[in-house]
């Protein structure tokens, strides 16, 4: 495989191997969660530029994506759950998702600063930035923290959909920056849980392959011990409604029963492939609940004694 | 190579696969170029002389 892309031939690459590159999966959830920073904020914004900015943070989303699978081609060939990517596959050469990375990450940038405005266009390329430099380039190879860290790069979406619209950062969404910072954790150890052999074999120093199977689980629940309150927060401080409040309360005691199962399973990896599922749905349910929030909240409010501030 | 062959030309000679991905990909870039540059034209129309304005 490798051979043929050493000696730097005509691109095979079609254009689904680049869009592979920009993890559309892990695009949907950044253009999710910064769509609901960007509705929560106070500032009503024209939907041409709304477009623009969730546009801009999806191409660098993109870019970000591209850019860890050609710092991590290695990595990506010896673990099953990632060689059938291109670079590893053959179908790309490791410069190819340099340049392409690299191209996406400057124009979102530029574009998000000349379109929406320049703080949201600063903290993108921060975001980018410290995905690559600090989590992909540094941390993920050298410690089991690697995924509390640089859980802060997932986290800062909502943070510049709500700089798109407002220009400037507030409370409201740091507490949704904490909310997947909390929870990156968790979901990505319950997924190492039952891939510990993958990413030994990958030599990435995960938390299960470092420090057991069983501090991981403890790690779990410890670390779900805290979101389940902070995904109530929004609710608590007032700029959500009780259908948030409600569903946050639900499916926050949902996650803790898993991370106990979790916690006590000595055999298998039922539990955590299940926590794992689970965990997804958590922040989708959560993101979902705010948008709804805010779109029908004026229906709500009376009813659930909801009032939105207007601030 | 008598004269009624055609000449091969020097240099890297693409193969049909490799023609096609890059026609693929040519078009690609044009696509997003074009998306580019509406997008541009669009949010002049929306924020009109407001344009320039860009909050830090």
């Amino acid at each position: 495989m490798s051979v043929t892309l050493a000696r730097a031939e005509p691109s095979i690459a079609g254009v689904g191997d680049y869009i592979e590159l920009m993890k559309p999966r892990v695009m949907s959830l950044v253009v999710f969660t910064a769509l609901v920073g960007l509705v929560v904020a106070p500032v009503p914004m024209h939907p041409v530029l709304a477009f623009t900015a969730l546009l801009c943070i999806a191409v660098g989303a993109g870019a970000a994506g591209a850019l860890n699978m050609w710092y991590d081609a290695d990595i990506d060939a010896r673990m099953t759950r990632t060689a059938a990517r291109p670079i590893p596959a053959g179908r790309l050469a490791r410069g190819e998702a340099l340049a392409f990375g690299l191209t996406l990450a400057g124009f979102s940038v530029v574009v998000l600063g000349l379109l929406v405005n320049v703080f949201a266009a600063l903290l993108l390329a921060a975001t980018i930035g410290f995905y690559v430099g600090i989590y992909t380039v540094w941390l993920k190879r050298w410690t089991p923290l690697n995924i509390v860290i640089g859980g802060a790069a997932g986290a800062l979406p909502p943070v510049i959909g709500w700089a798109a619209a407002t220009g400037t950062v507030a409370i409201e969404p740091l507490v949704l920056f904490l909310i997947v910072f909390l929870w990156t954790p968790p979901h990505f150890w319950a997924l190492s849980l039952y891939r510990a052999d993958d990413y030994a074999r990958a030599g990435v120093p995960m938390l299960p392959v470092v420090a057991g199977a069983d501090a991981t689980r403890r790690q779990i629940f410890r670390y779900t011990l805290v979101l389940a309150p902070v995904g109530v927060a929004p609710w608590l401080l007032g700029y959500a409604g009780a259908l948030y409040g409600i569903t946050a309360v639900l499916a926050g005691s949902a996650m803790l029963a898993l991370a106990i199962r979790v916690r006590g399973e000595a055999r298998g990896h039922a539990a955590s492939k299940q926590m794992f599922g689970f965990s997804i749905l958590y922040l989708f349910l959560l993101f979902a609940m705010l948008l709804a929030d805010r779109v029908a909240g004026g229906l709500f409010a009376p009813l659930w004694g909801h009032f939105p501030t207007g601030a | 190579m008598s004269e009624h062959e055609p000449r091969r030309e020097p240099g890297i000679r693409l193969t049909e696969q490799q023609l096609r991905a890059r026609r693929a990909r040519s078009i690609a870039i044009a696509i997003s170029l074009g998306v580019l540059a509406v997008l541009f034209y669009i949010v002049t129309l929306v924020k009109g002389p407001g344009v320039l304005e860009r909050p830090l």
